[in-house]
């Protein structure tokens, strides 16, 4: 039976949803093994478990950088170890660790997978073009394989697998390599999350003004629907990119995602088109967005917005 | 402070991106544009260069190099100099191999601080900078919202609930995302002097690199496409539709 590792990050004191996502499809590809990244804990180690995995590596960096000491860790495991494949999601820390590691293995990344299978090489789906097309790449050369896939690319489900056996891992000095995190700055997160509403309300740079954006905090309110964005006014500083959607934000699949100026390019779409119902408001007739609206309003979001969000006020 | 900037020439992105039929390799046309992504790391790098005595900004770029009009246009931000590495044999490069050639020209060059975008237009892997990086046995600073020199390098790291403050030693790597600076345009002059700044062309056996390229794209297809639905002009009432729609599907 082929061993699959998979990396898995610690969000508020659990393992992340893209960890579990992977975790799930790791169990159908071989033997699970998850390199667990943060405190840890025996509650965030038995969901390890109760979603595939047999065993745990545990690494805790502290107030390191990441991705220096966790893939110098992990490079002395594989040599150890060997396993065939290692699945990290296409998330900033998994990103950085998987790169690191690859120099240190001289193996490459194949990223952006949606779809991954594992015989004599891997092989893996993944997303060209920001999405408009599907290309099939394998890997050749020696195991293991890496592969960074795309978060929502598996369904997250527990198997009822039993608590893991745990096993801390040291991590070593990387000496020149090494960086430290000195502060850590939360924005407040008010109101409904993007990853787990029904509803969704996004703006684009076709509000004109971060000031604007509240036309979409308007909107959401009595919806209680949570708010997206686009990377242009993230960028722009408008907004924080805990709301970015699309390719390096986030990847939702809300029952009504509602596009408000936003153009609808590919690496937005790629992170909302499949959403059930999607409506777009736009005043240009030619935007890219309205070919995946279930409804399209032609309208100056200036008016549409306002006079909607008085209405779902009275409804 | 030496300072070293990567940077991609890729097809104009308002331009339909095709596939050559049987390798499945970007067709690259001779003239191609600096990724708008890399515009960024170049203005990041002009002014900490600046801000440091007697600075430099060197450009390291892999790729068909076709006319340099994308390296030019770096070049007319301010760059003083660029090194491109181009090699039939580099032809459909995986991640790895697009890093391990970069790292070879950057310590050809030599560096104090590298810079890259976090991920690039067209091929977008987001994982060559922090492969670079481990090559060169340097902290890879990632993310970057902004970027501060004094003795250590100090950044602002984009997080998924806000930015984490993270400090190392130089030299170093950071890769910028596109709210760290506004780039400049380049002015007539920048323009004029451009044509006359040194390019180094670079061929596989000038590094000591030899290229495996382990990753073999095997098939090609459209992704599967949603269609569209109805489109309402608004004259006003625009809003109403929405409301029916909302109602329709008992969201309200
Ligand atoms: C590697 C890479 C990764 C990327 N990742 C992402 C990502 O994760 N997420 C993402 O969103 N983007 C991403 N992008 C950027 C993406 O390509 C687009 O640039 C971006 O999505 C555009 O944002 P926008 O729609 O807000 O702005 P624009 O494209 O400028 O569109 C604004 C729209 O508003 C409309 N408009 C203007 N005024 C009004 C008005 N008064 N009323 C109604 N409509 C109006 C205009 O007609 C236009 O369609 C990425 C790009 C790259 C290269
Ligand atoms: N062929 C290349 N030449 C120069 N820089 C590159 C190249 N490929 C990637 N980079 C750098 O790495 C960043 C991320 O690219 P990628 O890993 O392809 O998403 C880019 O923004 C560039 O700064």
């Amino acid at each position: 039976m082929a061993t699959v590792w998979v990396f898995v990050q610690e969000s508020d004191g659990a393992p992340s949803t893209l960890g579990l996502e992977l975790l799930t499809k790791a169990r159908t590809l071989g033997d699970v093994t998850a390199l667990y990244v943060g405190e840890g804990s025996e509650s965030a180690f038995a969901t390890v478990g109760e979603y595939g995995a047999s065993a745990v590596y545990h690494l805790t960096p502290a107030d390191a950088l990441v991705s220096g000491p966790v893939a110098a860790a992990i490079a002395g495991l594989v040599a150890e170890h060997s396993p065939d494949l290692i699945l990290f999601g296409q998330a900033y820390d998994d990103r950085d660790v998987a790169g690191r590691l690859a120099a240190r293995l001289e193996r490459t990344v194949l990223s952006n997978a949606v779809d991954v299978s594992l015989g004599d090489t891997v092989a893996a789906t993944h997303e060209i073009f920001g999405g408009a097309q599907l290309a099939m790449s394998t890997i050749t050369g020696e195991r293991p394989y890496l592969v960074l896939a795309r978060p929502k690319s598996f369904e997250a489900e527990p198997s009822g697998g039993p608590a893991p056996t745990v096993t801390p891992v040291d991590l070593p000095d990387v000496g020149a390599a090494a960086a430290r995190v000195t502060g850590s700055h939360v924005e407040e997160k008010e109101g409904p999350q993007l990853e787990e509403a029904a509803v969704i309300v996004s703006g684009g740079r076709g509000l004109g003004s971060a000031e604007k954006y509240a036309l979409i905090e308007a909107v959401a309110k009595p919806l209680r629907a949570a708010t997206g964005a686009t990377r242009a006014i993230v960028d722009a500083g408008w907004v924080p990119y805990a709301k970015q959607v699309g390719q390096t934000g986030k990847t939702v699949k809300p029952a009504v995602y509602i596009a408000a100026g936003i153009s609808g390019a590919m690496q937005h779409l790629v992170g909302m088109k499949d959403s059930k119902t999607i409506i777009a408001i736009n005043k240009d007739p030619e935007a890219p967005i309205f070919s995946v609206a279930d409804l399209g309003i032609v309208g100056d979001v200036n008016s549409v917005l306002p006079k909607l969000a008085e209405e779902l006020e009275r409804s | 402070m030496k300072v070293v900037v990567c940077v991609k020439q890729i097809p104009d992105p308002a331009s339909e991106y095709t596939l050559e039929p049987d390798s499945h390799w970007l067709v690259r046309p001779t003239e191609q544009v600096l990724d708008d992504t890399d515009r960024y790391g170049v203005e990041m790098g002009l002014q900490l260069a600046q801000e440091a005595e007697g600075g430099t900004v060197t450009l390291v770029s892999m790729g068909p190099a076709g006319n340099m009009q994308g390296i030019r246009q770096a070049l007319a931000m301010g760059a003083d100099k660029a090194v491109v590495v181009d090699d039939a044999e580099l032809r459909g490069s995986d991640a790895l191999t697009t890093a391990r050639i970069l790292a070879a020209a950057i310590r050809r060059e030599g560096f104090d601080l590298v810079i890259a975008g976090t991920e690039s237009t067209d091929g977008y892997s987001g994982v060559v900078p922090q492969m670079v990086a481990e090559l060169l046995d340097v902290p890879a600073l990632t993310y970057a919202t902004s970027v501060e020199i004094a003795e250590t390098v100090t950044i602002h790291r984009q997080t998924m609930s806000g930015y984490d403050t993270v400090e190392a030693a130089l030299p170093a790597l950071v890769s910028v995302t596109a709210g760290v600076v506004e780039p400049r345009y380049p002015t007539f002059k920048g323009i004029m002097d451009a044509k006359k700044k040194p390019v180094d062309t670079l061929t596989v056996s000038d590094l000591d690199v030899d290229p495996v390229i382990d990753q073999k794209v095997t098939e090609v297809t459209p992704a599967p496409e949603r269609s569209a639905g109805t489109i309402v002009e608004d004259d006003g009432e625009g809003h109403l539709a929405i409301i029916a729609k909302l109602r329709e599907l008992k969201v309200i």
